[in-house]
Formats: C-alpha cells, structure tokens, sequence
C-alpha cells in the first residue's frame, strides 16, 4: 500500500519523506519533554506532532495514515488527553487544593524536575497533537466523500 | 527599528491580503504576515510564542490551502460601493478615536508595570522548580487558564467532528 | 506609542476586511489578521527595554527580564486561533457545497 504509485505524490518525495517523518517526530517528542527547560513546551510540540501525521498523509495519501492513526483512536487519545490533564490536576488534592503542584521539585536544570509540570505538558502535547490531526483527518474525508 | 520595519511589512501584506482578486494569492499573503509575526516575537525577547506561531502558521496554512483550492472566485459585482465603503470607513474611523483614547492612559513602549509578575520573577524557579519561567505560569500559577484552554479546543474539535459528518441515513432515504 | 498606533492600524485593516468583503474566505483572513495584531499587541505592551527572555540561565543571575504574564496568556491564545480558525473553514466549505459559492450576497436562502 506504501509503495502504490497511484497514491500521494511521486517517489522522490515519498523517499524523502520516510528519511525525515521519524525525526520529526522525535523533535516534536523531544519539545514537549523539555518544555520546562527550554523555549516550547505541550502546544508548540503538540503541533509538531500533528504536522509530522500530516506530512505522511499528504505524501502517502489519505489510506496509509489512517491505517496508521484511524479516526476512532485519533478520538480516543484526544479524549485521554483531557483526561490526564484533568488527573494532573486532581492530584493537587491530596495536598489541599486543586492544580496544587505536590511532587517534589528536585534539582533545577535536570529533566526529571519541576513535580507535575511535566506530567502536565505530556497530556496537553497528547491532547493538541491529535486534536490537531484529528481536525485534518476530518477535513480530508470530507474532500474524498464529496468526489464519489 | 526592526520592529517598525516588521510592522509595516505587515501593514502591507495585510493590505495585499484583503484586496487581490485570487483567493489562493490572499491566504498566501496571510502566510507572509503570520511569519512576519513570528519574527517581530522573537524580537520581542518571546522564543515560546516564536516556535508556536510558526508551527501552528504552517499547519493553519495547510488547511486554509486545501480549503480554498479549486475554488474559483466568482467576479463579485456589488451595489452601493459608495455607501458601503463610506460607512465601514465611519466606523473605522470612531473605533480609531476610541482606541486612540486608550492607548494615551497605558504605560509607554518599554517600560512596563510589571506588578504581579514581579512574585513570579522571583520566587518561580524556587516555587515550581521550572526554569522556563512561561512554562511555570501557564502550567503552575494560571493553571486554570490551560484547562480552560483545553475545553476550547476540545469543543472546537466535536464541532468540526459534527460540522463535517457525513450526511444521516434518514437524508439519504429521501 | 507609535508602535502601539502601527499595531492598530494593523487591526483596523483586519476590521474592514470582516465588515466591507462580501467573500467568507476573505472574511476569515480578516479575522485572522485581527488576531495576529491583537498576539502582538499584547506582547508589546509587556516587552522592557534591554530584558532578557524570561528563561534562567545556568550561573548565571539575570535581573532584567521581559514580562512573562502576557506570553503565557498569548501562548494560548494562538492555538486557540487555530481551532476556531479550522471551525470557521469547515462551516464555509459546508457553505460552499450547499450553495455552490462564497459570496454571501447570493446566498439568500440562509434560513435556519
């Protein structure tokens, strides 16, 4: 199904495309998780996240990135997302009061430091990263059922 | 002085934006002002916003080509040029004045008040252990703010998600 | 001051593209343009002359840093541009199958 000439673009850019999509990714990763160290954080990764999705679609076309990502767990996630987020928050409970930040605070400049506000910026990159993708994907079936 | 030069560049691709004939040549031109945009942030000492609104210019550019292309536009033949233009120029004018009235009460450029955030400075690497001091007040001090944010874009993804639904069975009976 | 009338101006374009164009596509550049000028008005109002970035530095100690208050606020404020910009797009091209164009003078039957 990949390598289907009849689908997405030519073969130049479906080449360059499985070179560089996995790095993109990482990156996006790689924001998200330092987002309390260095400029970025939950929606700028989020984003990146969600263009990498729509990088492989516009190259492979519309099937493989839903057999990748189909619509339904592309819903899901973006509702665990929420959720999480949502959990983060109640945690602050056992300490006294909402979006209370009760982990330890360790070390500054380490990664594993700053208690929930990384646990925080994970969910929010879940969340906009797939929102994000889901909204494209939504758009796209649109334009194919329209053609038929 | 890189900021004035941005901002006219902006004025200008705005202008552009709004009055060429092809919609393809507009949401490029909307393109140009939103990364003009992402330069005048980084001027500003604003790396965070930079990243964001360059991501997300590209991903809302994305969508707006694939909105709008093959969609011819239409020779639009309006009545009343005069009038329209006159009254929307009235309002533009009055709501001017009115902004011109506010903004002579603000602080001038570059010396800002500075009076909640001056706790935030100081105690927020201590308090949250974040050294981005954006990220400890998004996630720690306004917390409330991005669950607030959270629902907005959640509930911009169901209408979507309900906007663009294929069409019901009882539609297709008829 | 003067940057602060530039960003203005910047926002009254936006505001007579939204009021004067009769096409939804130019209608939501308008819109777009109004929230890019009212991001940086914000940013502007919180930028100090020679601050830093509001992110420490390893050993060193800064005392002159930008107001981070607005970037945070703004920071949210385009992504949430985003959604409803793509909100905005699927109600048009909802609008486009049904009545064949984006001119909303010729859409007359606009009823319920």
């Amino acid at each position: 199904m990949i390598d289907n000439p009849k689908t997405g673009m030519t073969l130049i850019v479906k080449t360059i495309t499985r070179l560089t999509i996995g790095l993109i990714l990482l990156f996006g990763i790689y924001i998200i998780l330092h987002g309390h160290l260095s400029p970025g954080g939950g929606f700028a990764g989020g984003v990146i996240v969600a263009l990498s999705f729509v990088h492989m679609m516009l190259a492979f076309g519309k099937d493989v990135a839903v057999s990748k990502v189909s619509k339904d767990l592309a819903s899901n996630l973006e509702s665990i997302g929420a959720i999480m987020f949502l959990l983060v928050a109640m945690l602050g409970f056992l300490g006294g009061s909402f979006f209370l930040n009760i982990f330890s605070k360790g070390e500054p400049f380490r990664l594993f430091s700053s208690g929930t506000i990384i646990f925080s910026n994970l969910s929010i990159g879940i969340k906009v990263g797939v929102g994000l993708f889901a909204i494209f994907l939504a758009l796209v079936i649109l334009e194919k059922s329209k053609k038929e | 002085m890189e900021l004035y030069i941005l901002l006219i560049f902006m004025i200008f691709a705005a202008i552009v934006a709004i009055e060429v004939k092809d919609l393809l040549s507009s949401v490029i031109a909307v393109g140009a002002v939103g990364f003009a945009l992402c330069l005048a942030f980084l001027v500003l000492k604003a790396p965070d916003l930079a990243i964001t609104q360059l991501v997300v210019e590209i991903l809302c550019l994305i969508i707006l080509i694939r909105a709008t292309i093959k969609k011819d536009l239409p020779l639009v033949i309006e009545g009343r040029w005069v009038f329209n233009t006159i009254s929307t120029l009235a309002f533009v004018a009055v709501f001017l004045f009115f902004a011109w009235q506010a903004i002579t009460e603000l602080p001038a450029f570059g010396e800002p008040l500075m009076v909640v955030v001056k706790k935030y400075l100081a105690e927020g690497t201590a308090k949250t252990g974040a050294v981005n001091l954006v990220t400890a007040v998004i996630l720690d001090f306004r917390a409330y703010d991005t669950l607030g944010e959270a629902t907005v874009l959640f509930t911009s993804v169901i209408g979507i998600m309900a906007v663009l639904r294929r069409p019901g069975r009882k539609k297709i009976e008829k | 001051m003067l940057l602060y009338v530039l960003c203005l101006v910047l926002f009254c374009v936006g505001l007579y593209g939204v009021l004067r164009k009769r096409n939804l596509v130019k209608m939501i550049v308008g819109l777009g343009i109004i929230e890019y000028s009212m991001n940086l008005f914000f940013v502007l109002v919180g930028y100090k002359y020679h601050g830093r970035a509001p992110i420490d530095a390893q050993g060193q100690l800064i005392a002159q840093m930008v107001d981070p208050l607005p970037q945070a606020l703004v920071l949210t404020s385009i992504v949430i541009g985003l959604g409803v910009t793509a909100l905005i797009i699927s109600i048009a091209i909802r609008i486009y199958e049904k009545y064949g164009t984006f001119d909303i003078t010729k859409i007359k039957k606009l009823k319920g």
